[in-house]
This record gives structure tokens, C-alpha cells and sequence, in this order.
């Protein structure tokens, strides 16, 4: 019969972003081979009040509006006319001046383990009036309105029956990525994949290249991606391989989540010019200060792009009506721009260099964990040498690190994210990155071209839907870490100490999708009806472990505790509480790519989900 | 450019795209221009194709399906040649200029008030506004692809609506002469969708901080 009646038209990629989303699509049947078919959604959003534009990305920014705040029906959609929420552009603009009311970051916020993100905790310095919503529900919200501008342009290919991938950091831990996907289930998505960010960039890297991709790598290649975003900064490593003749990509190593991006730039520019300004005189309000900020961004750019341009002039203008009278003059110079951006966050650091943390106060918690230090290099540098292993068990590789390299060596660079639409920054991280290499007597690293650096990532997931059908080559990768759990040792107890934990293995590193591992050389007696807390761990760099691994000692970098994780074995027939049953742990890396944990009793072979986000339900 | 024919062509949503923006930027800059459009719209259309009409603009038309009846639907030709654009896009555009190029504001100031200095660097805003509203929302091309100053041959039939013949303007075609500008023409216009009830009149909201 017909099996195009089930099978979907067409593969989506969102890119659900810190500061913007974006929806692209491949045609599935229009494909031929390498060469697509593809398009990005012009997404319906409000940019003011009763006024709706078709923009390629969706602001990802939440506006609770106050009841009074709007005349009647001037929030309508194309698809809906109800409730106070606005998303997108709209969104931004109203809480540029009304920040009480704006939910912004909900993804850094979604992956941050010290918060509930089920919980309603958004805005967080929104006054008791405001009904606040929880990480998860703006997230959600966020992929709604775009299944919905989907099903608006595509009535006669509606979004649930379509193939979509919807993109998250590589930092991501399996909580962020379980709430990721829960989210995309509440906003009515049907079967839904995650994919790494900058996997998704080197997709759309090889899909702009139509086929021409196996030109310009070769076997023996490491590809560094470097993301930096809005909010975040996405490292990854992938190796390139020969297998029967054909070219395999290999995603060895991720690196850790940082919060620091093109908006942190910006902001620190406007602060600079701010000073400058507050010593003639004139402060700026919160108004001032935002416009300050976005004259910066596309001043930043014209002169990181223009190396004849010395200064721009900067212009605030007033809030009021009097647009001369109040105007605010500044100047952004050169040499401000390569003080603060250049040598601020892309220093041109030694290979030796590590990020430098302080002490963090208890309270700071309550934000979200920005980077401490502003240096991308030093980050880079760090993952790097921490990764300097990441390809010594692939084939083909255990020559090309020298004997007591610092770090790895990658051979090519693929640079993605707005930040990088100013050459003049991927150019100084790669002469950073060469540096480091000449030092080590290595070749130099070259540069992937990228495509836009907007859309990339969107792009990519779309292209990902379309080869996972087999249309094309696939980036192999698996878990990025392996997990571990904390048990209490049987070593008699020292007084004054906790006494020691091992950590046991419960999934090893690049358990590869559909992968299910039973943990058969320790069982676990579970409490029926009472919820068993234990510590988790995660480590990207311990590749050798497997499953049952039992850890004594670990250098403390290798190891990063992540959030408890739960089990619970609800009050059943057949069950008392206060009974024990033995179980077993399985680990699944599933084909939506996230993590499943299970409980199975080993008699009987009930099964019962272990939760990776417990702090939301811990009540 | 005058053209008496009633059954004279009406222009088309492109066409009136550059004429409604041109008469925009002539209303602030021609005060003459101004003046002659305040008559038009104090007097209402003029109606030299339908002089036993009376001076009912609104309605023209209304009287006469009962007197034509039968006769074959021609009633376009009996109506005044001129109307009155709607005004939605026209506000439209202009809160889209005030709220990202304070053009209303700007215009508004009075400029003797200020140095060169305080005037340059508010239009330094007024313009990149001005550009990010035409970039965004219309793409203009030139209507001729020539550079300026390139001599050209204008055969029988050019569009006399997107060219403009100036100077020794005798004979017939073909036409040669030189380009002195290219003209702009819009070929796409990317305006809000408004919702249902908006009042586009509203060009610029008062702020009140609580």
C-alpha cells in the first residue's frame, strides 16, 4: 500500500534556544541523497500590541501581562486569542521595561540543579502578585507557540505527525534533558529526539556542504566545536574515522555547562561606556541602559568586522517625546572593543590555563550559576586538557597525540553561534588554539566554514531527522558521560569523618541509543513506599568504566556530583509497606536521547522509573 | 501627469505602496504638497466625471443600480476616479517609523532650539530606525538596473507609471536619454498582521511608570 500515509513529509529541527528559538525543516521526499530540500519556518509572533509579524526566530522570552495591561484583543494569534502570556518578540521588548513581569533564560534556568523546575519560580524577582511559572512551563510555552506556527503555515502536515528533533546543550545532564523532553510532551509534541547542539552545527555543516563534506575532513581528524551563544557556551569533540572505506564521525567528548555568551559581551560594553559616561556626568536609567546595550551589539560588530574603524558613535536617546533635547551621545572606540571583548573573553591565554573560580556565597544559588570567569579561552584550554584521552581508545588515533601532549590536538574547527558573526573573534580563538598547538609541535588547527550562525543549529536538527532515515551519514556518539551512584562503604566508620563512599558505574560513557545494561553484580534492597534517595555522579572523562565498576578512589576532577536521584516503590497489591524487594538497576539510553534508570525487582521482573529530578516532588 | 478619463486605471496595492509613501515624506517636507492634500480631503473627491451627482461623496454610487438595472455592470466608470486609500497601512507604517526611528518625535522638535552637534546625533538614530523599518519590512530594488548617468533607449510602450521622462520631452518614442536616478520600486511589503479591533490611530503609546 501507500507508506508514505504514516510515514512523516517532513523532518523538523528546533533549536530551543537560551535567547531565541528557531524551527527549520527538511522535505523528506523532496530529498535526493546529500542534496535537501529545506526551509525555515517564519515563525507569527507579536512585536506590539494587536500587531503580528512572521520573524525567522522566536525571542525566547516569556511576558506575564498584568490584566489591565492590554485593550482587549490585542494579544490574538493567528491560532489563539486567550490568556496574558506573550511569547517572542513582544515578550522582550514589554519586559525591557517591566522586568518584574519577564520570564527570561527559562533554559539555564531548566538545567539548574540547585532550583525546582517544576516549580513556580519564574520571574525570579517578580513581586507576590504575579503568578509566577516554573522553568518547565515557559519552556513549554516556547515550544507551543512554535508547533503552533507550524500547524498554522502546515495545516495539511500537522506537527505531531512529523519527525522532530529538538536541539540541547551537549552540557546537558540527564535531568535537564528528562525536563527538556517532558517539556516538548506537554506542549503536545508526539515522539520527539534530542541532539546535541553542536552536533546539530556539524550536521548543518555537512548539509550546506552537499556531499562536499568528505573533501574536507579525513580520517584521523578531531573537529573541535565551539558554540558560543546567547546564554551559553557548547564545546564538543568529534572525531573523524574510516570504516570499509566509508568516513564515520564519532562525538567523543562534550564539556561542561557555561553560562556565558554573546549577551554577557554585550552587557559588559555597555557597562564600560556607562562608567564613561557617569564620569561626565551623565547616568543612565534601565531604559537608558537597555538601549545602551543593544546600540553596543551592532556597534561591537561593525568594528570587529571593520578593522579601519576607529570609533562609532553611540546614541541613547531619551524616553520622552523630546527626542534632541534628552539624546545621550557616547562612543564606542576600538580600543574599548578590544579591551573588553577581545581580551576579555577571548584572551590569548596558555594552553596552562584553567578558569579561575572563587568561593561562591551560599546565596547565590538563588541565581542562575553564571561563569565566573569571562575567558572563553580558558575554558577551551581547560577542556581540552581534560579531554587529552578523549580518542586514545579509537581506532586510528593512538598515534596522532604525541607521547605527554597537555592536550588533545583537534585538526579542525568549526565555530557556531551569533557571537561569531565578528570573524575577528573565531580568527583570535583559533590563533589562540594554534598557539597552544606550535607550542606542542603539532600542525596548526584550520577553520570549517560555518553557515549561518543563526540557523545552524536549527538547520542541523532538521537535517539529523532526515539522516536518521538514512539519508545521510551520522555522527556516532552515545552517552557523553558515564553515571555513577554513591553507595556507603563497609569500612569500619573513623570518628569525626563521613564515612567513605565508592561510586558504582550504572551507565558507561557512549551507551549508544536503544543500548539497555543490567547492573547484575549488585542488587538493592528498596523500601516499599518509602522513597530511596542516592547521590549521583557523572564523569566525562572516565571512558573505561563499565556498568558494575565499583570506585574506591577517583581524582576529584573526574567525578561531578549531579543532583540525588530517587526511587520509589509505590504501595501496590500484593505489597506491604515496610516490605523489602530486592532489585536490580538497568540503564537504557533511550531513543529520544535521554537516560532511563530502572528499578527491577528480581523476582517477578517489575519495573518501576529511578528520577533523575527529584527536588520539584521531594516535597 | 493629469488625466481626466473617469475610467482611468486605479493603481495597484504595489503601485500604491511608493505613492502612499511618497506623499508621506512630501506631506512633512512640502508644505505646498500638504496644503493641496488638506483641500482634497476638506473637500472630498473631486467629481467632474459625474457632475449630476450631488456633493455626497460618501455614498456616489448608491442611486444608481435601480437606474441602471438591466443594463450591463459598467458602474465603476460613473464614479469619481479618486479615493480614498485606507489609512490602516499608512499609520501603520508610521508607528513602526516612530517606534523604531522616532520619527514623529524628531520631526516634531523644533530644530532651531539645537546645535548641529544635539541635531546629527539624533539623526543618526532617526536613520538607522529609518532603515531597519525599510529593510524589514519591504524590499525595494531600483526600477532601472542601470548606474545613474548610463544613456538608455526607452521603447514605444515603457511603463510611463515607473518612468518619469524630464527635460526635452518631445517626438515619439523610441526615447534616449540619460538616467539622472534610478527610481525605487517595492517588490515585497512585509507589514504587521493587526488583530481584529486594534486601533492603528494610536501611533505611539503614553508610557505611565507606576
Amino acid at each position: 500500500m501507500n507508506a508514505t500515509l504514516n510515514s512523516p513529509r517532513f523532518a523538523i529541527g528546533i533549536d530551543l534556544g537560551t535567547t531565541h528559538c528557531a524551527l527549520a525543516y527538511v522535505d523528506i521526499d523532496a530529498c535526493d541523497g546529500e542534496h535537501t530540500s529545506y526551509g525555515v519556518l517564519a515563525i507569527p509572533q507579536l512585536t506590539a500590541p494587536g500587531a503580528v509579524e512572521e520573524l525567522s526566530l522566536l525571542p525566547s522570552f516569556l511576558y506575564l501581562a498584568h490584566e489591565d495591561e492590554m485593550a482587549p484583543g490585542e494579544l490574538t494569534l493567528p491560532w489563539s486569542d486567550e490568556g496574558f502570556h506573550i511569547v517572542g518578540e513582544l515578550a522582550r521588548s514589554r519586559g525591557a521595561t517591566t522586568p518584574i513581569r519577564l520570564v527570561s533564560s527559562a533554559k539555564s534556568w531548566l538545567c539548574h540543579p540547585g532550583v525546582d523546575r517544576r516549580g513556580p519560580i519564574l520571574p525570579n524577582d517578580a513581586p507576590p502578585e504575579v503568578a509566577r511559572v516554573s522553568p518547565l512551563e515557559a519552556s513549554t510555552r516556547y515550544l507551543a507557540h512554535l508547533r503552533a506556527a507550524w500547524d498554522h503555515a502546515h495545516p495539511d502536515a500537522p506537527f505531531d505527525q512529523q519527525d522532530v528533533t529538538v536541539t540541547i546543550p551537549a552540557s546537558f545532564d540527564p535531568a535537564a534533558r528528562e525536563l527538556t523532553g517532558e517539556a516538548a510532551r506537554a506542549a503536545g509534541y508526539g515522539a520527539m529526539t534530542l541532539l546535541e547542539e553542536p552536533q546539530a552545527a556539524l550536521y548543518n555543516w555537512i548539509q550546506t556542504s552537499a556531499g562536499q563534506w568528505r573533501k574536507g575532513v579525513k580520517p584521523g581528524d578531531i573537529l573541535l566545536v565551539v558554540d558560543v551563544g546567547g546564554g551559553t557556551s557548547d564545546l564538543s569533540l568529534i572525531a573523524v574515522t574510516e570504516q570499509e572505506g566509508n568516513l564515520e564521525l564519532h562525538r567523543v567528548a562534550v564539556g561542561d555547562h557555561i553560562l556565558l555568551g554573546g549577551d554577557n559581551m554585550d552587557l559588559a560594553l555597555a557597562h564600560v561606556v556607562a562608567s564613561k559616561l557617569a564620569l561626565d556626568g551623565s547616568s543612565l536609567d534601565q531604559w537608558q541602559m537597555r538601549a545602551l546595550t543593544y546600540a553596543c551589539r551592532s556597534a561591537k560588530e561593525q568594528l570587529l568586522a571593520d578593522p579601519e574603524l576607529e570609533l562609532l558613535p553611540l546614541v541613547v536617546p531619551s524616553r520622552g517625546s523630546k527626542l534632541i533635547k534628552g539624546v545621550i551621545r557616547a562612543e564606542l572606540t576600538r580600543d574599548q572593543v578590544t579591551a573588553t571583548i577581545l581580551d576579555g573573553f577571548f584572551p590569548p591565554v596558555a594552553a596552562s590555563a584553567r578558569p579561575q573560580t572563587r568561593a561562591r556565597a551560599a546565596l547565590t544559588r538563588l541565581g542562575l550559576p553564571y561563569a565566573q570567569d569571562a575567558a572563553v579561552t580558558s575554558h577551551l584550554a581547560a577542556f581540552l586538557a581534560r579531554q587529552v584521552d578523549a580518542t586514545a581508545d579509537l581506532d586510528g588515533f593512538a598515534d596522532r597525540q604525541p607521547e605527554g601532549a597537555g592536550f588533545l590536538h583537534p585538526t579542525a574547527v568549526l565555530f557556531n553561534g551569533g557571537v561569531f558573526k565578528s570573524s575577528l573573534l573565531a580568527e583570535r580563538t583559533l590563533a589562540t588554539l594554534n598557539g597552544w598547538l606550535e607550542a606542542e609541535g603539532a600542525p596548526q588547527a584550520r577553520m570549517l566554514d560555518g553557515a549561518d550562525l543563526d540557523l545552524a543549529v536549527a538547520l542541523g536538527a532538521a537535517y539529523y531527522g532526515y539522516v536518521r532515515r538514512g539519508g545521510g551519514v551520522r555522527i556516532r556518539g552515545g552517552t557523553a558521560r558515564a553515571y555513577y551512584i554513591a553507595i556507603e562503604s563497609s569500612m569500619p566508620a573513623v570518628p569525626g569523618m563521613a564515612p567513605p563512599v565508592q561510586a558504582l558505574c550504572v551507565a558507561s560513557f557512549g551507551m549508544e541509543e536503544g543500548i539497555e545494561a543490567e547492573l547484575t553484580t549488585q542488587e538493592f534492597g528498596l523500601v516499599v513506599g518509602e522513597p530511596v534517595y542516592l547521590r549521583f555522579f557523572g564523569s566525562s572523562v572516565r571512558r573505561q568504566d563499565q556498568i558494575g565498576t565499583l570506585l574506591d578512589f577517583w581524582p576529584v576532577d573526574e567525578l561531578q556530583e549531579l543532583e540525588e536521584i530517587r526511587a520509589t516503590l509505590p504501595i501496590e497489591e500484593g505489597r506491604r509497606p515496610g516490605e523489602i524487594v530486592q532489585v536490580l538497576l538497568h540503564a537504557k539510553a533511550t531513543e529520544a536521547g535521554t537516560l532511563e534508570l530502572t528499578a527491577v525487582a528480581t523476582s517477578g521482573g517489575e519495573r518501576w522509573n529511578i528520577e533523575f529530578d527529584v527536588r520539584g516532588t521531594a516535597g | 501627469m493629469s488625466n481626466s478619463n473617469p475610467s482611468r486605471q486605479r493603481p495597484s496595492l504595489l503601485r500604491r505602496i511608493p505613492l502612499a509613501f511618497g506623499a508621506f515624506f512630501s506631506t512633512l517636507a512640502d508644505a505646498d504638497f500638504a496644503a493641496r492634500l488638506h483641500d482634497l480631503r476638506r473637500d472630498g473627491p473631486p467629481a467632474p466625471a459625474s457632475p449630476t451627482q450631488s456633493t455626497e461623496p460618501t455614498q456616489p454610487i448608491a442611486p444608481q443600480p435601480a437606474v441602471q438595472a438591466g443594463t450591463p455592470p459598467a458602474p465603476p466608470a460613473a464614479r469619481p476616479a479618486l479615493r480614498q486609500a485606507p489609512t490602516d497601512a499608512a499609520l501603520q507604517l508610521l508607528a513602526l517609523l516612530q517606534r523604531d526611528a522616532r520619527l514623529i518625535d524628531f520631526t516634531e522638535e523644533n530644530l532651531a532650539d539645537y546645535a548641529d552637534a544635539d541635531i546629527g546625533a539624533a539623526a543618526r538614530l532617526v536613520h538607522e530606525g529609518c532603515r531597519k523599518v525599510l529593510r524589514e519590512h519591504f524590499t525595494i530594488a531600483p526600477v532601472r538596473p542601470e548606474p545613474e548617468e548610463t544613456r538608455i533607449t526607452l521603447q514605444d510602450g515603457f511603463d510611463a507609471g515607473a518612468i518619469r521622462l524630464t527635460g526635452n520631452v518631445v517626438g515619439k518614442a523610441p526615447f534616449k536619454g540619460t538616467i539622472r536616478h534610478r527610481g525605487w520600486r517595492v517588490s515585497e511589503v512585509r507589514l504587521p498582521k493587526l488583530t481584529e479591533g486594534h486601533d492603528a490611530s494610536v501611533c505611539a503609546q503614553a508610557e505611565v511608570e507606576l
